[in-house]
């Protein structure tokens, strides 16, 4: 079983031209938004019809522009997840369930039974959609398209309007429905640790071409995106303690290095371990610290990596005594500034999440 | 009073097919002369009701350009009759019920009809398995406003198939014509709070319907 995709589309200035292969098994295609991951869904779905090229499931055409074939939708047995879910609402949790299958004969393929014991959703059959949680409706969304007996699945970032929380407790299912699987499995997403949390091989793409194919970590490497560590979650994640609160200020000192960083509100007590969030976009850098600035958090530190481009940017890799934070700068405040790695800078930090460890 | 009860309720049931199909066609498709249709449907509303009277008179009357086929081929005649009636009541109330049906379809969410496809519904099946019901609130409305605007109507009315006691004389007519008739004014009265009653009754009731569809589809 396998899909294979060789597309162009061209949309106002935006050029897509795409060719890869999915195998049985998982494979997922990362990319900004703007890289043309939709476009790509909406092609393979039968949603939206590339000008060129050729789209076989098995051999057998969904799409191919030369003898003018274009299944609809309903005849390619690709089963969808989109993103917002979209289920009826005006049907209850079982019967979104079936609406696949009573299309296309329920004989074969996983029972009702099967699929809700594995979602976790044999709870829910009587609800209306409405009245579950994000993650509850996504479950749904994953039960359904199973159902509806796919030759291939189709997900078309699952998880990208969920919240953090949401997001860890859908994933585990798809890892266990996918893994092994003997479909052709897209997924589409711009999150590169569900990428490498679920899949076997890996597309980049960028700007409507495919920058790197293959194997996950081969892929990654092959697409720069290993270098400066995770470029397309832009930022750091870091494990820290609480030092220390000012109850006066409602401020909370975290513990990042050698260093104390202060963000807003009394988010624990101290001792208590958390996880710090820092974007790459809120760090800035300086060679002096700065004096009667309103950030209050400028930790010193060395520059470990510099990393130029893409476009504008440059991506820095500071230490700051202990734990290596990220800021992304222009391309020319780096060269003004002289950046390279040993360079003692002070990382100016706007701001920080903190989430309970 | 019977009389006007049942020349709307046809005027309205029978129209209301065609209905959903013109207001699926102007929402959704794509296709030369929908500007032409979409004028079309709702020239009654601008139009003076004599005209679009004497219009269908032309058309179906007895020796008008359809009448006679129509009466030949299916046994249908429209002249003087209050099937007459009942057409041009369902004339009248089309562009109302076209207007609130369209609205509905239009907000129905076509992403939905997008994930009904990939699993395995045609577009048609797409339409009444998700997009129908979910625009069955507004379909009410337009039944609801095309009904009123049945029981109302007058000039089309009167100007087509006149005004004969027992087989034409809807409510509007017989009031007027009770305002005309020296000593009249008390029935007049009386068919006017008939009349006010009867509107506001089918109003209540789409409205309590309406209200259970939506939670039933929000719940």
């Amino acid at each position: 079983m396998s899909l294979a995709v060789d597309i162009r589309r061209r949309v106002g200035d935006f050029t897509l031209d795409v060719a890869f292969e999915v195998p049985a098994g998982v494979t997922a295609i990362l990319g900004r938004s703007g890289a043309g991951k939709s476009t790509v869904v909406a092609a393979v779905a039968g949603l939206a019809r590339p000008d060129d090229g050729r789209i076989a499931l098995d051999g057998a055409a969904l799409f191919d522009a030369e003898t003018r074939v274009n299944l609809p939708p309903r005849k390619r047995r690709v089963g969808v997840v989109f993103q917002d879910s979209r289920l009826f609402p005006h049907f209850s949790v079982r019967t979104n369930l079936l609406f696949g299958a009573r299309r296309r004969g329920s004989s074969g393929g996983l029972s009702l039974d099967e699929v809700a014991e594995v979602l976790g959703i044999g709870h829910l059959l009587k609800r209306r959609p409405n009245s579950l949680s994000g993650g509850e409706r996504q479950r749904v969304a994953i039960g359904r398209a199973l159902l509806s007996r796919p030759s291939a699945l189709l997900f078309d970032e699952p998880l990208a309007a969920l919240d953090s929380e949401r997001k860890a407790e859908v994933l585990p299912y798809i890892a266990r429905l996918t893994r092994g699987a003997e479909l052709p499995v897209l997924y589409v997403t711009h999150a590169l640790e569900e990428a490498r949390a679920l899949a076997d091989r890996l597309v980049v793409l960028e700007g409507g071409r495919v920058a790197a194919s293959g194997p996950v970590e081969q892929a990654i490497a092959q697409a720069g995106l290993a270098a400066a560590g995770d470029r397309f979650a832009d930022g750091v994640t870091l494990e820290a303690v609480i030092a220390e609160l000012d109850e006066a200020y409602e401020l909370t000192g975290v513990a990042l290095g050698s260093h104390r960083v202060w963000t807003p509100g009394l988010l624990g007590r101290p001792g208590e371990a958390v996880r710090l969030r820092l974007l790459a976009r809120d760090v800035s850098l300086a060679l002096i610290p700065p004096e009667r600035a309103s950030i209050r958090n400028a930790l010193p530190g060395l520059v470990r990596q510099v990393r130029r481009g893409p476009g504008p940017y440059a991506q820095v890799a500071v230490d700051v005594g202990g734990a290596v934070i990220k800021s992304e700068i222009t391309r020319r405040a780096a060269d003004d500034l002289g950046l390279a790695p040993g360079r003692m800078v002070h990382a100016l930090v706007k701001s920080v999440a903190v989430a309970r460890a | 009073m019977g009389l006007s009860l049942r020349v709307a309720a046809v005027a309205t049931l029978a129209s209301l097919p065609l209905a959903v199909l013109t207001a699926l066609a102007l929402a959704r498709g794509r296709f030369p002369g929908k500007t032409l249709l979409d004028g079309l449907v709702h020239l009654p509303l601008v139009l003076p009701p004599v005209v679009t009277g004497y219009l269908l008179l032309v058309a179906f009357g007895r020796r008008g350009l359809l009448g006679p086929a129509l009466e030949s081929c299916c046994g249908l005649t429209f002249s003087f009759r209050w099937t007459g009636a009942a057409l041009a009541a369902a004339v009248m109330g089309f562009p109302l019920m076209v207007r609130a049906i369209r609205l509905s379809i239009e907000a129905v969410d076509r992403r939905l009809e997008d994930a009904a496809e990939t699993l395995g519904a045609s577009r048609i099946g797409a339409f009444f398995a998700v997009t129908l019901p979910l625009s069955l609130p507004g379909v009410l409305a337009g039944a609801t406003l095309g009904f009123a605007k049945a029981l109302g109507e007058f000039g089309a009315t009167i100007t087509f198939v006149s005004s004969i006691p027992g087989e034409t004389r809807t409510l509007p007519a017989a009031i007027y014509a009770l305002t005309q008739t020296p000593g009249g004014d008390a029935a007049a009265g009386r068919l006017v709070l008939v009349a006010v009653a009867l509107s506001l009754a089918a109003l209540i009731a789409s409205e309590l319907l309406a209200r259970r569809l939506s939670s039933r589809i929000a719940a």
